[in-house]
């Protein structure tokens, strides 16, 4: 696999990850899906690595029946964006499945997704404030904080 | 920022996939759910109808999220396996085995024959126990009633199995990081032996129910299309994709824990639609049945947990006579095991297709982060798509089909 938007690729208990330009992601998808067969995107997600910079990972698994073999692409994203979140090329285009699993990474993280075609939270109400998976979000929310504590 | 209580008890929002008014004069927006008995839990659905022809269908989940990835980042790596119970809960044990064989790729430890084999066996038997849910509810659904109470009736025996090993009928976190929760009961083998004896006659008399039953037959084949390519693309694993032609099974193709040393078959049909995702999961009871008979037989024997002190609790009585024994009690119990800083990836074939656990470890004892990538989440996106231009009394069959669990999409 060799692809100019692959920054380096390492290996750890017979995984393989690679460290992925974010500007060119939806490009390396697509080369991954139709020329490497990597026909199934297995998730989405995120790690928010708080309060070091770069602040998050967005993590993609990537499956290829055909050669029984899943690789993991990371991508760099700066925590301090403007205007106010993140942000990353969806791959919607490249698998459909990304649709929910952009959704639920920018419900929990506040990850936006460009050229997503809904991007809505998923599993939280719409009108939650706040993105519960942060590190820097307090876990009973601040819904329950009182005014003691 | 501030939020005040009244703000999330207000009237859920609609879906903005499909605006509330419908798009043409002549069609209706139907409201399915939250609380509608063939949904298998708090599923919405806004179906977007022409006459009696589903035009759209927009799944609005989430109504079941517990933020249990939140709650992992809080617990010590072991007291995590009791949260993975209440994710998929007909399919328990393969969301303990996944958790429990990720952490041990992270910790680099060898799990003893015995553990492995017995946990391949309770595995199986939590595919047998939601498959029989799955099909009785389906059933039901669909008005064969008698299934919901012959499934059922076998399901207790699985139940009681569960209660024996773990004390635990449905949560029981009896797979463990480093082996298992407790050593297999003493007469285990008389009680799993009797039952497995008797499950294929039992399989046998669903299939006299059903095959030949014309009501079922109209009511499963040729309904519930989706074509194999969007299901790959839209992220549809397991049962599903084997009903459409597919050969994959996690189990052959990345085997763990042992799995390759069992000898069964993946069964496939290929007609993509109720009927053979009913055929499939069928004789996939049967696959199980032979697996848990093959378990049975030639169980190893050893230890049912890991040589790694500094992981698996020791014995009471070496804590009597043994001063590391007691110093690893101590360490295990107040601050929980570290686990090397590291992440994994590691998926497991569920009932309901491919369950993965993803843990980012930054070498303390509580995980930095886990995400479940769940197969309901995943099989409820092909959906709209299945539903698309069939008509609304076939979406009853259809939901059934993909057999999902809301706890597992919504997590």
């Amino acid at each position: 696999m060799n692809h100019p938007a692959i920054l380096e690729t390492s290996q750890a208990f017979g995984e393989s990850t690679s460290y992925a330009d974010p500007e060119r992601i939806v490009d390396l998808c697509r080369y991954l899906k139709d020329t490497e067969k990597f026909i199934r995107l297995s998730g989405i997600t995120a790690v928010d690595l708080h309060p070091s910079e770069p602040r998050f990972e967005v993590v993609y698994h990537l499956h290829s029946l055909e050669r029984n073999q899943r690789i993991r692409l990371k991508c760099r994203l700066s925590g301090v964006a403007s205007p106010d979140i993140p942000e990353i090329d969806s791959v919607t285009s490249v698998w459909r499945s990304a649709n929910w699993y952009e959704r639920e990474v920018f419900d929990m993280f506040g990850i936006g997704f460009r050229n997503h075609p809904n991007l809505v939270r998923i599993l939280m109400p719409t009108d939650w404030e706040g993105y519960p998976l942060r590190k820097d979000y307090p876990v009973h929310g601040y819904k329950y904080s009182y005014p003691s504590e | 920022m501030k939020h005040s209580f009244e703000d999330h008890t207000a009237t859920i929002p609609a879906v903005q996939e499909i605006p509330a008014t419908p798009s043409a004069p002549r069609r209706m927006t139907l409201n399915m759910g939250p609380q509608h008995p063939s949904t298998h839990g708090v599923l919405r659905i806004v179906l977007e109808l022409e006459g009696e022809t589903i035009i759209s269908a927009a799944p609005d989940i989430g109504f079941l999220h517990t933020g249990i990835e939140k709650e992992f980042e809080q617990k010590t790596w072991q007291q995590g396996v009791t949260l993975t119970d209440r994710v998929d809960y007909l399919a328990n044990l393969s969301n303990n085995l996944v958790y429990s064989l990720s952490v041990e790729k992270l910790l680099q430890i060898e799990i003893p024959a015995r553990a492995q084999w017995t946990r391949v066996m309770m595995a199986e038997l939590s595919r047998l126990n939601s498959h029989l849910v799955w099909l009785g509810t389906h059933a039901l659904d669909i008005g064969a009633m008698t299934m919901f109470f012959y499934c059922f009736r076998e399901r207790e025996d699985i139940l009681r199995i569960f209660e024996m090993f773990s004390g635990q009928r449905m949560m029981t976190s009896y797979i463990r990081i480093g082996g298992l929760a407790l050593e297999p009961p003493r007469g285990w083998q008389q009680v799993v032996g009797k039952f497995i004896k008797a499950f294929p006659s039992k399989v046998d008399e669903y299939e006299e129910l059903l095959n030949a039953n014309p009501i079922w037959m109209q009511r499963t084949q040729g309904v519930g299309f989706i074509s194999l390519e969007d299901m790959l693309d839209l992220g549809v694993t397991g049962p599903m994709l084997r009903g459409a032609g597919l050969n994959w099974d996690i189990r052959k193709s990345e085997p763990y824990s042992s799995y390759e040393k069992f000898d069964f078959r993946v069964p496939v049909e290929t007609g993509n639609d109720v009927w053979s995702r009913y055929r499939v999961r069928l004789q996939e009871m049967r696959e199980s049945a032979k697996i848990i008979t093959q378990a049975l037989e030639g169980m190893p024997d050893g230890p049912w947990q890991a040589d790694a002190p500094h992981v698996v609790l020791p014995d009471r009585e070496k804590m009597k006579t043994q001063m590391e024994a007691l110093i690893y009690h101590f360490k295990i119990v107040t601050e929980g095991f570290r686990v090397p800083a590291g992440e994994a990836y590691q998926c497991v074939e569920a009932p309901r297709g491919e369950i993965g656990y993803y843990i980012v470890s930054d070498g303390t004892s509580k995980p930095y982060r886990v995400h479940m990538r769940t197969p309901s989440f995943g099989n409820l996106q092909g959906l709209p798509k299945m539903l698309e231009n069939t008509m609304i009394a076939d979406s009853i069959a259809a939901l059934g089909s993909m057999d999902f669990v809301l706890g597992d999409t919504d997590r």
